[in-house]
């Protein structure tokens, strides 16, 4: 039986370089940073003291009650959602709403809601909000996003820690290959820029200490990398199967051929560093999208910044693309946006799906010294893709053991 | 005392800070569920809101009989100068 197609149809997002999808992308392709130290009184006692934080705050998009009754990973969801919606043209389409789903994905979820509601039993008991648990609970920004719209088929949140995002698009894409739906609103979301998460990744040793130079700090695949930059944001894509989007004449930016989920099986924290969960993953999507490595033209990576984990995720793009890999242009935007988590690869689909549409690679910023044990084509500057139908492929790894890659072609 | 004028007025802004009602509509004769659109968990926070403005405290099984502006500044009333 031959799989029914999907398309993405609309993109939105908000990031630490842009309120939207244009200033994301046009920061991205300028190779421009969204780092910066923090300056707020609760940093103050902490070992790292950088992030790139939402470049547009949400509160400042949303009506004020709206903003009120959402924890931040919501409002960052909603306000991405709201520009894919109407990015797509699904305002005044016609769609059924039985037939509208959302996959919403979120690493850590409401924990703004959960801490200050804490702080606030401490206090006093009858001070906890009401909203508080609709707030804090991991499904919330998708609840809230299909409530934005009135979909109604299934809502979904996929948690995985870092690979969530590429998740909530595998989740999306089997939805519509099941007959389940029409249109999936899938991404993910992230609002983590608090003390809290700050210290725990930085007792784990997983974050850069560039509290001096925070624009520098996001380094995938540099020898002097020393570990990722946390940021936030959301990123929604509107993946719809390609009778539907034909049928209403909607525009077609590429086409998600096909997904591949995979665990390391290795360790809680620690990639595999042989690599071959992500390999498989890889395959996977390659595999499930149809494709083969001759297809890949660009590779969007997970590139965290992190020592082992580049290197890991270098030996398994080689292991599965084998030479092919040589004309993969490979990018990392966590040079410049850091690592949103639950968003990062909702986020980094987007640009994926943009580089396709343009043909046109992001560069990788901070690259000084290219690590020998990186055998990639690393795009330091904007690279032209290929002519002729390409494919790509964007990773994302969790803790956990976590691997998601989502394969994207051209129309 | 505050007067029942100066009770609905308070009010009016706690409902308007929580539900976003615009503090002209929340009068007396107003039900917070049918003409206000006060959603449930919503009346909750404007309870604990009031407690802390007003210095009353407002059971929870008294709240479901707080049905119109006018019960809750009524209520607060018999509160304050109980």
């Amino acid at each position: 039986m031959s799989k029914t197609r999907v398309v993405i149809t609309g993109l939105g997002a908000t990031t630490p370089l842009g309120g939207d999808v244009a200033g994301t992308w046009e920061g991205l392709l300028a190779g421009r940073s969204g780092a910066r130290r923090l300056t707020d009184e609760w940093v103050q006692n902490l070992a790292v003291q950088i992030a790139a934080p939402a470049a547009v705050e949400p509160t400042e998009v949303l009506e004020r009650v709206k903003a009120r009754r959402l924890d931040r990973n919501a409002q960052l969801a909603v306000v991405a959602a709201r520009e894919a919606w109407a990015d797509a043209g699904l305002e005044d389409s016609g769609l059924d709403k039985e037939r509208l789903g959302v996959a919403c994905a979120s690493g850590i979820g409401g924990l703004h809601t959960t801490l200050a509601n804490y702080d606030a039993l401490k206090s006093n008991p009858r001070r906890v909000s009401p909203l508080a648990i609709p707030m804090l609970m991991p499904n919330s920004s998708a609840a809230y996003v299909s409530l934005e719209f009135g979909a109604k088929a299934g809502v979904h949140t996929p948690v995985s820690a870092c690979a969530s995002g590429n998740e909530a698009i595998a989740l999306g894409l089997d939805q519509i290959r099941l007959g389940r739906a029409d249109v999936v609103l899938a991404g993910g979301t992230e609002g983590a820029i608090m003390a809290l998460p700050l210290a725990a990744f930085g007792m784990m040793q997983a974050l850069s200490k560039r509290n001096d130079d925070p624009e520098k700090a996001s380094r995938p695949w540099d020898v002097d990398r020393d570990g990722f930059l946390l940021g936030e944001g959301a990123g929604i894509l509107v993946l719809e199967s390609y009778e539907h989007a034909k049928a209403r004449g909607a525009r077609i930016y590429a086409e998600l051929a096909g997904a591949g989920i995979s665990a390391d099986g290795h360790d809680i924290a620690q990639p595999d560093p042989t690599g071959s969960g992500a390999r498989r993953a890889m395959e996977r999507a390659l595999s499930e999208g149809d494709l083969t490595p001759a297809d890949i033209f660009h590779i969007n990576a997970h590139a965290t910044s992190t020592p082992q984990g580049d290197i890991a995720e270098s030996l398994a793009i080689r292991q599965a693309l084998g030479r092919e890999a040589d004309h993969a242009v490979a990018t990392a935007p966590k040079s410049m946006i850091g690592h949103l988590l639950g968003a990062a690869g909702a986020v980094e689909s987007i640009a994926t799906v943009l580089a396709l549409h343009h043909r046109v690679s992001p560069p990788t910023i901070n690259v000084d010294k290219l690590d020998d044990q990186i055998e990639l084509d690393v795009a330091t500057e904007q690279r032209r893709l290929a002519d002729g139908d390409i494919a790509a492929l964007n990773n994302s790894f969790g803790f956990g053991g976590h691997n998601a890659a989502i394969a994207f072609k051209t129309v | 005392m505050a007067s029942t004028e100066e009770i609905r007025s308070n009010l009016a802004e706690i409902v308007n800070e929580i539900a976003g009602i615009p503090v002209e509509d929340v009068q007396l004769d107003k039900s917070f569920t049918d003409d206000l659109d006060v959603d449930s968990l919503s009346m909750v926070e404007v309870v604990v809101a009031a407690e802390e403005k007003f210095d009353v405290k407002i059971p929870d099984d008294e709240v479901k009989n707080l049905k119109t502006v006018g019960d809750a500044v009524a209520f607060i009333e018999r509160a304050q100068n109980g």
